[in-house]
This record gives C-alpha cells, structure tokens and sequence, in this order.
C-alpha cells in the first residue's frame, strides 16, 4: 500500500572476532506500489538481512530505505508500520493461535468482533481453522508458518515482508495457498517482498524477482525477463529448472554469420555451432561460456545439428529429460512426450539460435542472447 | 513408551523408595528431635518411642530457655525475622536491578559488555572472608556496620550474579524475532521487556529467585561479621544454642525445622514456573 525504495543499501555484521562479513553490499530496488517481489537466492546471500533492514531490526551500515517516499533508516520499527512473516514463525507462545493472528487488530482497539470476523476469514483463507483456540507450541510447525503468515497478512501495513512463508508445506496445499495469496495481496494492493527457495512459488507469484548472491543484487526483473535475458551467468543457471547447460566456447567470426568453436573439458575443440545472424559486439576469438535452455533444445537431426550419446532418461509422465553427451559435456534436452532413447544410443541435438545465451568468461556477465537475435 | 514388566516396575518402586529414605531421613529424624527433650534424644541407644513434647518450640517462641544452668534469652524469633527481611529484601533488590541487566547483557551487544558480566560473576569467586575484612572497616567508617541496609548492599554479592546469570540465559533462549513482531505490532522496546521477554523467562526468573533465596538465607559469614545480636539471622543466632550447660539438640532441631519452612514454602510455590519452564522448553523453535 505504498513504494519501498531500496537507495544502495548495505549492511555490514561486524563480528567481535574475525572480519566483518559483508551481508547485502550496495542492494537498489525500486518497487512500486502494490508490487509483489520475490526475493530469490541460495542460503546465506543476505535475504533476511534485507528484510530485517526494512522492518528496522538491524541498521543500515550505508545507503537508505524509503517507503512512501518517506525516509524510514532512523525509524523504530513500530513506527515503520511495516508487518513480517518470520522465518521461524515467532509466535507468543502463552496465546491461542486466534490472538496470536488477531494480536496487532486488537491492541489498535478494534470491535472484538470485528476482529475475530477477520481473523476467521484470514483462517479459512489459508486452512488453519481446526487449529484457531489451540496454542501455538501444540500445533504442527506447518500451522505455525501460517498463523505467523496470517498475524502479518491480517494487519493493514505499508509493505509487507514475508520470509520463506510457506517452506513447511507439502507442495498440493501450497500451490493452492500460493493462488489464495496472490488473489489477497492483488485485491488488497498490499505491497510484498517475500522470500523463497522455490522458483516455481516466486515465478507464480510474483511480478518481479530480486536474485541475489553474496549480498549483492544480480538482476531485478520480470520473470520472463530472468528467463530470457539473464543478466549474468548466475543469474541464468540459477534461474530455470532443469539448469541451464553450460559450456565453454570461443566465438568464431571467421565467417558471416556467428560461428561457436565449443570447447571440451580439455580446452579442445568439440564440436561447432553456426548461426545466420547479424550479430554486432562479439570479438572473433573471445573466450565465452554458452548456456543453452534445456527447454529450448530439440531432438532432431536436421542440418547443423550436434551428434551426442544418450546418458540418462526420465520420462516425467508429460515430458522427458534426455542427458545427452556432447563433446564430453553432459547436457539435458527437454523434450515434449515420451521419447524412446536407449542408454548410449547416439542421438542428434538441433540448437536453434533462441537456445543460446553467452557469458563472457571472466566476469559472466551477459553478452549476448539468442533470443533477442531471433526474433 | 517403554513396555514395562511387573517385576521392572517392582524393583523401580524399592529403589525410588531406598533412594527417598535416604535423602529423607535427616530431615525425618530432625523433624524427630525437635519434638524431644534433650534426655530422649541423648539416649544410647536411640528410640523411637517417646513422648512428644512442645517444649523447645516453645522455648523457642517465648525466647526463654531454660537449662540446668538456669534461664537463657535466647532471640530466636527475632532472628527468624532478620532472616526473612534479608533474604526477601536482598533477592527483591537484585531482582529489580539483575533482572533489566540481565535482558541488556542478552539483547544489546554493547562495548565491555561481556566483560562486566564476568566482572559481576567474579564477585563469586573471592572468599567472602578476604572481602568482607576490609568492608567491615569501610562500612564502620559509613555507618552502615550492623544496618539493614548494609547488610542487604553485601548479601548483592551473592544474589545478584546469581540472578544475573541465570535469567540471562533464559532471555537468550528466547527467540530475539518474538519481540521483534511484537515492536512490528507497534510497541517499544520497554513493553516489549515487560510483555513479552518478563513472561517468557518467567521459569528462570523463578529459578533464580529461589536459588538466591536459599544462598542468601543459609549465608553465615557476612551477618556475623556486619551484623550485631539483633541484626542477625538464624544461621548465625543458632549458635546461642551452644550454651555452658551444653548443646540444647532439641531447640536447635526446633529451630532447623522453622527456618526450613520459608524455604520449602518458596520451593512449593516456585515449583510451578519451574515445571511451566520445562514444558516450554520442549517447543523452543
Ligand atoms: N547477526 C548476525 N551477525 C553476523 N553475521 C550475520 C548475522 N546475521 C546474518 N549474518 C550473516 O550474513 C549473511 C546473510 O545472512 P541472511 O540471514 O541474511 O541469509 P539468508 O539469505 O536469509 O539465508 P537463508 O536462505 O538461509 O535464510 C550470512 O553469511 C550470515 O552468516
Ligand atoms: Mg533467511
């Protein structure tokens, strides 16, 4: 229900002993009103950090936080209005799970009535009615993660920080939660960080995702954006799933057209990839690494197509994840349906161009992308 | 559970009772004595067949005791109550002051922190003698020799570390991102101290105060020392029971039996929180 605008926030523990551990380095985010964020990144980048920074319970070392256009660095949490799930839940233990979620309403003084209509209806919403007058240390941690999550999204906050909401839930309810939620936080126009280790959660639920890696920002953007252009080479294996496959290559302009020498584990010359397009930027020469989208692959032996040998095969029940062995490089082909494929049996992988992302190969940052030159 | 045989359950009920004879009987055979005169209990060999009497109490009440040698004051009662100001006070004061300290040593990480309270526990470790020499001088020189006050400003030695310590552990373990929900639900730091943090260490707290109480109402050394006939507690005014004519074991018996209730009264009551504490030590997370 308003902006939250991260101006190169950094935040620095400084240890009694031993060097002081940089957890977010210089993080900017713009996010508008009513946006959902997810916030997306292996354990230990400074996830929680952040969203400690913006509720207030850690100082900013450097940079500023504003929400509402309003500068909140010096704020006391209570004063930020800002509501948060916690990781571990954080509970009052000596109340019933019905005032925990109601706490907040009830001491602004709100009609008991009135409160507990909204603490049922939040209940119902993500199916912890059986356990309302229990007491949080008898329930299942399951239902603590959601009464944890209710106590936050019952409340009418500016920003609402959700830390791994819904981790401890068996995949069936919460893919079911995760479209209740997005329909609350949508009609409400509440605005949402949340983490999550989960991709699918953060691609279904949110309008933009922050990866980030070692306290520093990778790439904020879309979804789809992520998807097709990657900012970097983590950004890009850790986005997608099954992972991008990776190879090392050197980029060869000999001819028209882009040219691909890929290169084995050895430094030796594996197999070649050749393209029909225009393509401006790319030294003849030049060191890269190549991903290739498993998705984006085909089985097929049309021309330019690469030989491999299959490694592995899993029939997913809709698709099927060939490993293909390409110039001793394992590489994972999705195809649509079930593909008959023998273990060792030869087999021909097409690379269209909209497969191919390159990374430069000392700093991995994103070069170019195929299909951006596709199209 | 554990399937358990006939037999298993026996022998566990023989033991528990063996081992509850043997902690217990002391306390039996004192609760004994002090229903006897001083001939049944001198008596070799010991019996159990006498008949009660309610004489050392008492003695012990009326404060006039009266031996072969003639009648005694003896100021038992008005120990009993020196013993009571004093540990209440004492452990109330360090209550008041340990318990704030102890939530700033677990919560704010500030410079020299640690090290004031090792400071603090290292009172604990000096011989209270080598202290208390030269605070006798000072506490001359203050007036506070033989004063409640100044009494109650030593015995801080034993009880405030003590509470100090323990209760800092207890707000340790809870989980710092409680209270940060409840300061998110729009409370300051001191609400969040009184509502949320005081509750949940509620067992340590009470574990403290009773282990305070104890080592303060068994303390010896400091009231004989700083503390005159009418300052002083049981402890110390037990020894006017050490007379010319002889021990009187019978009010002394008497006189433990008191002087124990105080403590048992506050362990039963304690007991509760203790037992609160245990069950909610099993969900932490
Ligand atoms: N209070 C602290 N003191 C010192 N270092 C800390 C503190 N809190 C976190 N760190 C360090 O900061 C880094 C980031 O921690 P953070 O909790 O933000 O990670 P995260 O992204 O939330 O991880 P996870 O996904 O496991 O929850 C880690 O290296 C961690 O060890
Ligand atoms: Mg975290």
């Amino acid at each position: 229900m308003a902006t939250l605008t991260l101006d190169s926030v950094s935040k620095v523990y400084k240890a009694a002993r031993g060097r002081p551990v940089t957890a977010v380095d210089a993080v900017d985010m713009r996010i508008a009103d009513g946006e959902i964020i997810g916030l997306l990144g292996s354990s230990g980048c400074g996830k929680t950090s952040t969203l400690r920074m913006i509720a207030g319970f850690e100082d900013v070392t450097s940079g500023h936080i504003e929400v509402g256009g309003r500068v909140i660095d010096n704020l006391l949490p209570a004063e930020r209005n800002i509501a948060m799930a916690f990781e571990g839940y954080a509970l009052y233990p000596p109340l019933r799970v019905r005032d925990n979620i109601g706490f907040a309403l009830l001491r602004d003084r709100q009609p008991r009535a009135e409160v507990k209509r909204q603490v049922e209806e939040i209940a119902e919403l993500l199916e912890i009615v059986p356990a309302l007058d229990r007491y949080p240390p008898t329930i299942s941690a399951g239902q603590q993660q959601r009464t944890s999550l209710a106590r936050a999204l019952i409340r009418k906050a500016d920003v609402f920080l959700l830390d791994e909401p819904m981790s401890q839930l068996e995949p069936q309810l919460r893919a079911v939660l995760r479209a209740r939620l997005k329909d609350w936080l949508i009609t409400r126009r509440m605005t949402t960080v949340f983490v999550t280790h989960d991709q699918t959660e953060a691609i279904a639920l949110a309008d933009r995702i922050a990866v980030m890696e070692e306290g520093v920002l990778q790439q904020f953007a879309s979804p789809d954006e992520l998807k097709e252009r990657p900012a970097n080479l983590f950004v890009a294996s850790f986005i997608g799933e099954p992972p991008m496959n990776l190879f090392e290559a050197r980029v060869d302009r000999s001819r028209s057209g882009l040219g691909l020498a890929v290169l084995d584990a050895g430094g030796a010359r594996a197999f070649e990839l050749r393209f029909d397009a225009e393509v401006a930027g790319l030294a003849d020469g030049a060191a890269v690494h190549l991903g290739m989208r498993p998705h984006r692959l085909r089985l097929g032996d049309r021309a330019g197509a690469v030989q491999g040998t299959v490694t592995s095969h899993s029939w997913l029940g809709d698709q099927t994840h060939v490993g293909v062995e390409i110039g001793g490089t394992e590489c994972i082909v999705v195809a649509e349906g079930e593909v008959p494929a023998r273990l060792g049996a030869p087999i021909a992988v097409e690379v269209p161009l909209r497969a191919v992302h390159l990374f430069d190969a000392d700093d991995g940052r994103a070069l170019f992308h195929g299909s951006e030159a596709a199209s | 559970m554990q399937r358990q045989t006939v037999i298993g359950r026996g022998v566990r009920v023989v033991l528990l009772t063996l081992v509850g004879l043997f902690f217990l009987f002391p306390i039996f055979w004192v609760l004994l004595m002090s229903f006897q005169t001083n001939q049944d209990i001198l008596r070799i060999p010991p019996s159990l067949v006498f008949t009660p009497t309610l004489e050392n109490y008492g003695a012990l009440i009326s404060g006039r005791l009266e031996s072969t040698a003639g009648v005694l004051e003896i100021r038992f009662m008005n120990n009993l109550m020196n013993s009571v100001i004093l540990a209440v006070s004492s452990v109330a004061l360090s209550l008041l002051l340990g318990i704030p300290a102890a939530y700033a040593f677990a919560r704010f990480k500030f410079r020299l922190g640690e090290d004031i309270a090792f400071t603090l526990l290292s009172f604990r470790f000096a011989p209270p003698l080598l202290v208390l020499l030269p605070l006798a001088l000072y506490f001359q020189q203050m007036g506070l020799i033989d004063t409640y006050i100044g009494l109650i400003w030593v015995y801080q030695l034993i009880t405030l570390p003590l509470i100090l310590w323990i209760v800092r552990g207890y707000f340790e373990d809870i989980s710092e991102d409680i209270e940060h929900a409840y300061r998110l639900d729009g409370n300051g730091w001191f609400k969040t101290f009184t509502r949320i943090a005081i509750p949940l260490a509620k067992p340590g707290i009470a574990a403290a105060t009773l282990l305070s109480f104890i080592f303060a109402w068994n303390n010896f050394v400091f009231a004989l020392i700083l503390a005159s006939a009418d300052k002083q507690p049981v402890t110390v005014g037990a020894l006017a029971f050490v007379t010319a004519s002889g021990i009187q074991y019978g009010q002394i018996a008497a006189s433990i039996v008191l002087s124990v209730t105080p403590t048992l009264l506050l362990a039963l009551y304690a007991q509760r929180y203790l037992v609160e504490g245990l069950s909610l030590g099993a969900v932490k997370g």
